[in-house]
């Protein structure tokens, strides 16, 4: 293979692993854009999304098969059951801390996260689980590089989500409110917003995007297991920061970029695929020193 | 002079208290009273307990080391550290490298590993420190998970497999060798370290935590450095971590970077919020929970930590100060 065909395999492995970080990330970011708390749990809500996905799949792949017919109502099911299960966790952990001081807050986020990922590795003895299905290996062939019709329609499923996000966020009442509350809560239930049923509706659209890319893991790489969602919930933390947070369409760019950097870093002589998440974390903690904001987030004058 | 309570009485040694109840109340010679039975009662320990449980009440001392560390910036500070772990590994493997493959001394790699920690968190904090406090918890999480994968990378450390063979060590000729001597070492260490966070917290730089802690902006316009402060906090924090590393590597004789983990991490904040943050007997019963939880309820296999995480969360719902929190004035 020439270095033309690397950078182009390299290009297609990049975009499949950055559009999973950006939908990661889009959880993140709508959450913390509209009530400023940082979801630790949101990268073992991408877990359960996958786990999730798995029950349903093997009941499911009886009736219609774990074709693509198959993985799409898994995926519509899953979202709806994890949509659901994110909007608990926030009425059960997150209403009664948000008048708490940050570090409680932080740490209550923290246990969620323990208690979703412990139980999970209590219901699968920490093994991995094989996500079954008949997808197969076709695909094309652009140029020397291969692609698989899985890849494509991956990729293609999650840039139509952010689609429709960013359609809902813009054009819809919904969407406006959102968008309100982040600016000002308290104008917001003033105007007579129901506030809590926008922020509940919020958690259920970003954990929902984060099943939905628990799932396409799933499908894409062919295991789950039950600390999956650690190593992506940090990095898809990553993404959002580098689109600046808060920002949807800079979680979105910030997620491909990511995945970007980290498929054609892992490129770069003397840094293989060991360091990878070296070179993540540590465009991370360049990023938060130097420019805190992001690439399009919002400059804000807040105490440090 | 009839009721001794309504009296101010500033006599330590209570000879006007005619014992009863009133002696009780004195705090100070109570308190004395109370560290010296239960320093006491630790001292004695081994004569009773075989080794199964010397080994539990060695890995207590041992936690009680890290969590006061930790306790230092979480609980002193205010500010949330989600990779304490990096500073335990960065003593255990200068130990470790020092010993088993320089032949250095154990007790000279305790200088060494004090120096290293501390420039561990001198390079993770300074930049950091100016973040808000839900960036800086990802910063930290992010040096964490740095120093491990640094640590499985490199050839020096041993990679994945880690190090083995790490010599333990001689004093005055005698070897520490037994689970018996491990735990003295250990308990020493802890008092040690009791010690250290008690005259930390009432001393200067301690009353500075606490203010940056409640308002930063009041304790700027009063003359602290902020960011100093902090520093100081996150390079002292570093040292209680690296110092347990270095006894840890010693008793252990091996290290892996799998010990290293974020879990590890989470677990060590979790002693400290589980007894109260920024209060040393609340910490140690947190460190004392976070050892025997798992040890009591053994039977319950891999169901434990799921029961663990739920308490912490019901804990931090009904009591988000801990179990025994700090006084607020």
């Amino acid at each position: 293979m020439s270095i033309q065909d690397i950078l182009l395999q390299q290009l297609a492995n990049g975009l499949i692993l950055g559009s999973f970080y950006a939908l990661v990330a889009l959880g993140y970011t709508m959450v913390y854009g509209i009530i400023k708390l940082l979801n630790f749990a949101h990268g073992d809500l991408y877990m359960l999304g996958s786990f999730v996905g798995f029950i349903i799949l093997s009941f499911l792949s009886d009736y219609i098969g774990s074709g693509w017919a198959g993985i799409l109502c898994t995926m519509v099911l899953s979202m709806i059951v994890v949509g659901f299960l994110g909007v608990l966790i926030q009425r059960i952990a997150y209403v009664p801390m948000l008048s708490a001081p940050r570090l409680s807050i932080l740490i209550t986020a923290l246990a969620v996260s323990m208690v979703l990922y412990n139980t999970v590795m209590a219901f699968t003895d920490g093994q991995y689980l094989a996500f079954k299905t008949d997808l197969g290996f076709e695909g094309i062939e652009l140029g020397n590089v291969f692609v698989t019709y899985t890849q494509l329609i991956l990729v293609g499923a999650s840039i139509s989500l952010m689609i429709v996000l960013q359609l809902f966020v813009h054009k819809t009442l919904y969407g406006k409110a959102m968008r309100a509350i982040a600016i000002d809560q308290d104008a917001c239930r003033l105007m007579g917003i129901n506030v809590n049923k926008i922020i509940a509706l919020t958690f259920f659209i970003g954990t929902s995007l984060a099943a939905a890319a628990g799932i396409m893991a799933g499908t894409y790489y062919g295991s789950i297991h039950f600390f999956m969602g650690f190593v992506i919930g940090l990095k898809a933390f990553t993404a959002a920061v580098i689109g600046g947070i808060g920002s949807i369409p800079g979680a979105m760019l910030g997620g491909l970029l990511l995945g970007l950097l980290e498929s054609f870093g892992t490129q770069i002589p003397f840094i293989g695929t060991e360091w990878k998440d070296v070179f993540s974390f540590g465009i991370l903690i360049l990023l938060l020193v130097f420019k805190p904001t992001g690439i399009l987030g919002k400059t804000e004058i807040e105490r440090m | 002079m009839v009721n001794p309570i309504n009296t101010p009485s500033t006599d330590i040694s209570g000879q006007d208290n005619p014992g009863g109840l009133s002696g009780w109340l004195q705090p100070q010679k109570n308190r004395m009273f109370i560290l010296m039975t239960l320093a006491a009662i630790a001292m004695f320990i081994p004569l009773v307990s075989n080794n199964y449980g010397l080994e539990i009440m060695t890995n207590v001392w041992f936690y009680v080391v890290l969590c006061l560390g930790l306790n230092i910036v979480v609980g002193y500070a205010g500010l949330l550290d989600l990779g304490y772990a990096a500073f335990f590994a960065v003593g255990a493997y200068t130990t470790g490298i020092l010993t088993s493959q320089f032949g250095v001394n154990f007790w000279l790699t305790i200088p060494v590993a004090v120096c290293v920690s501390a420039c561990a968190g001198f390079i993770i904090g300074g930049p950091t420190l100016r973040l808000r406090s839900d960036y800086l918890a990802i910063v930290t999480l992010g040096f964490g998970e740095i120093v491990r994968l640094i640590a499985r990378n490199l050839e020096i450390t041993g990679g994945a497999s880690g190090l083995i063979g790490i010599e333990r060590p001689t004093i005055f000729g005698f070897q520490l060798s037994q689970i018996v001597h491990f735990y003295y070492v250990f308990l020493i260490l802890a008092i040690l370290a009791c010690f250290v966070s008690y005259r930390l917290q009432h001393s200067r730089l301690g009353r500075a935590w606490q203010y940056v802690r409640e308002d930063e902006d009041a304790a700027e316009a009063m003359g602290i450095n902020r960011v100093a402060v902090k520093l100081y906090a996150y390079v002292i924090g570093a040292i209680f971590g690296g110092v347990a590393g270095c006894f840890f590597a010693a008793k252990m004789t091996a290290i892996s970077p799998e010990t290293f983990m974020f879990q590890q991490s989470v677990l060590i904040l979790l002693g400290v919020v589980l007894g109260g943050m920024g209060k040393i007997p609340g910490v140690i019963i947190g460190a004392f929970a976070l050892v025997l939880f798992p040890e009591v309820f053994r039977d319950l296999g891999s169901m434990r930590m799921l029961v663990f995480a739920i308490v912490m969360l019901i804990i931090m719902l009904y009591r988000p100060e801990g179990i025994w929190p700090a006084k607020k004035s």
